[in-house]
């Protein structure tokens, strides 16, 4: 499986990467030479085996009362944030 | 009298307990050390003077008020992947270069809780993705043991600080060998425990099928300590396994005759004859101890690297998606709107090697390529855990090589990403089935670490350490020092 330049950006597109034209081609080569060494997957006879999700098996999902257990701490995360106005994550203009 | 960084830390609980030395005592002798040698190393992204004299100084009032926990005043640095409250949280990337973590993970509280003072945060990869620390935003770790070569990865900056005893032990995590590799290249101890064994909450997650948080130390003996109070069911972490800790300490010295062990071998296939050589030195010294030798067999496991480079792409992709640039992390300049602001903040925020395993995860779950791929590697992951499941019916620990060569130069392995995936073809099994494993070292090459895994059933953490304990108890490699660091 080769991969060209259109499919490098479909894929930066997909995974919202702005990419640099010399980034574009170092992944042209280098995620064609992962593909191939990921072929080698097609020598495993995989018929009737079951796709493991999880490495511990019979675990299921835990479910809990729905509590309150968190409190507002609204103001200690948005220390973190880029830029916030009134209590709220600012954003470029969405609607015109 | 010793200097306060040769002691393990089963050595410096006596002494802190015995109020021979006070924690701030202890504290100040390993800030000093970090001091003076990390400029030349670069295994800490973060020194926290501040914060651990004053954890010290309330784990001096607790030993004064009679307390007596075996790890109060401990000094540990914690990997920049665990959250920490209040204290810069980088995981290596650019991305999170300016993040104070409002909270800790669950590791760091427990530790915290048990009287471990906090030294710093150690370098590492970028998101944990890497075999070499070379991705980190921060610069690559150096070897202590010969400064042009790599500590390995991803955990480069734990294993260079506690070998270099600049720390006396350091949290890790280890999704694909990033507890054991860098243990091996550095001579150090290093356990990964047995998926959801250790909880995530507060790791900052990259594949969370396969992370796993874990320890590198000098010792078994230490890790043991160091383990137990890690460990336990955390309702925070969904995948977190609800079963009772056992006392890891307490079984350390069982003598391990009749021990069945089973050589992998596939793992000494194309393996340099005087690397298999050191490994087999080590399995001679558990012989005779009485353990018993037979050869083993997992036909599949050459296709862990294939398997993982699908399974962990596909993870990290998934989980990478909340870096936005909205709530926390980069944001770039002056956005046109709000798709620019995510294609720029992503592609300035994250390394060329994070993005590259951005790109093969969205790759491999995207339509058309789902059932190829990612399923595809799933089915076979379960072909490899089979096949160590078997394994343990004939034997009780499966033992092989952590790496295929000792550490290489800066550099070396960067052109080729392929090159530097398979690195890790020897520990990446262990993740897929969830398996708990470890890295003693067990001799040199050229004057170089070389490390010996052990691989055992899940939950058989206190086995291996027993193992590790019982070889290091005959075995001196864990506390050869590299020179310039004594």
């Amino acid at each position: 499986m080769s991969l060209n330049r259109q499919d490098i950006e479909k894929i930066a597109q997909l995974a919202r990467l702005a990419l640099s034209e010399s980034e574009v081609s170092a992944y042209v080569e280098s995620l064609t030479r992962i593909l191939a060494m990921v072929g080698e997957l097609e020598r495993a006879d995989t018929s009737h085996i079951e796709p493991m999700a999880h490495p511990l098996p019979g675990q299921r999902q835990r479910l809990r009362t729905d509590e309150i257990t968190a409190t507002d701490q609204h103001a200690l995360y948005q220390q973190n944030a880029p830029q916030v106005q009134a209590g709220l994550y600012l954003v470029p203009r969405v609607i015109e | 009298m010793t200097a306060l960084h040769e002691l393990t830390i089963t050595e410096l609980s006596r002494a802190l307990r015995a109020r021979t030395v006070s924690s701030v005592d202890v504290a100040r002798a390993f800030l000093a050390r970090m001091d003076e040698h990390n400029t030349g190393l670069n295994a800490f992204i973060s020194i926290l003077h501040e914060a651990a004299l004053s954890e010290a100084k309330r784990a001096d009032a607790r030993l004064h008020a009679g307390e007596s926990g075996p790890l109060i005043g401990i000094p540990i640095a914690h990997k920049d992947i665990f959250c920490t409250r209040g204290e810069k949280t980088t995981c290596g990337s650019r991305m999170l270069a300016n993040f104070v973590s409002p909270y800790d993970a669950t590791v760091v509280q427990r530790l915290r809780a048990a009287g471990v003072v906090m030294l710093g945060k150690t370098n590492m990869d970028e998101f944990a993705m890497g075999s070499s620390n070379e991705t980190s935003w921060f610069g690559p770790v150096r070897n202590p043991w010969d400064p042009a070569r790599v500590p390995g990865g991803s955990s480069g900056g734990s294993a260079a600080a506690v070998a270099a005893r600049l720390a006396p032990a350091a949290t890790a995590t280890d999704t694909g060998g990033s507890i054991r590799q860098p243990a091996a290249l550095c001579g150090v101890t290093g356990i990964k425990p047995t998926y959801g064994r250790v909880s995530r909450f507060g790791m900052i997650a990259f594949a969370s099928s396969l992370d796993q948080g874990g320890l590198i130390t000098r010792s078994a003996e230490d890790a043991a300590l160091l383990l137990g109070a890690m460990a336990g069911f955390d309702p925070q972490d969904s995948t977190s396994v609800e079963l009772p800790v056992p006392d890891y300490s307490a079984t350390l010295d069982t003598p391990i005759k009749g021990l069945r062990i089973g050589l992998l071998k596939e793992f000494f296939e194309g393996l340099e004859p005087e690397n298999a050589q050191r490994i087999r030195d080590g399995i001679e010294v558990l012989k005779a101890l009485g353990a018993v030798v037979r050869e083993v067999s997992l036909p599949n496991l050459p296709l862990s690297v294939p398997t993982y480079y699908v399974v962990a792409p596909a993870e990290c992709s998934s989980n990478l998606a909340r870096f936005d640039g909205v709530r926390y992390g980069h944001r770039c300049e002056s956005p046109r709107d709000l798709m620019d602001l995510y294609v720029r903040s992503r592609g300035e925020g994250f390394g060329a090697e994070v993005k590259r395993r951005i790109m093969t995860g969205t790759y491999v779950l995207s339509a058309g390529y789902y059932d190829a791929y990612y399923l595809k590697a799933q089915r076979v992951r379960a072909l490899i855990s089979a096949d160590f499941e078997r394994a343990f019916h004939e034997v009780d620990v499966v033992i092989g090589p952590t790496t295929p060569t000792p550490a290489f130069e800066l550099g070396a392995k960067t052109a080729d990403p392929v090159t530097m995936y398979l690195n890790d073809i020897y520990t990446i099994g262990a993740n897929l089935a969830g398996l708990p494993a470890l890295s003693v070292p067990c001799g040199t090459m050229q004057g170089l670490p070389v490390g010996l895994q052990i691989i055992g059933p899940h939950f058989s953490e206190p086995k291996l350490l027993n193992v590790a304990h019982r070889y290091q108890s005959e075995t001196d490699w864990h506390r050869r020092i590299p020179p310039g660091f004594g």
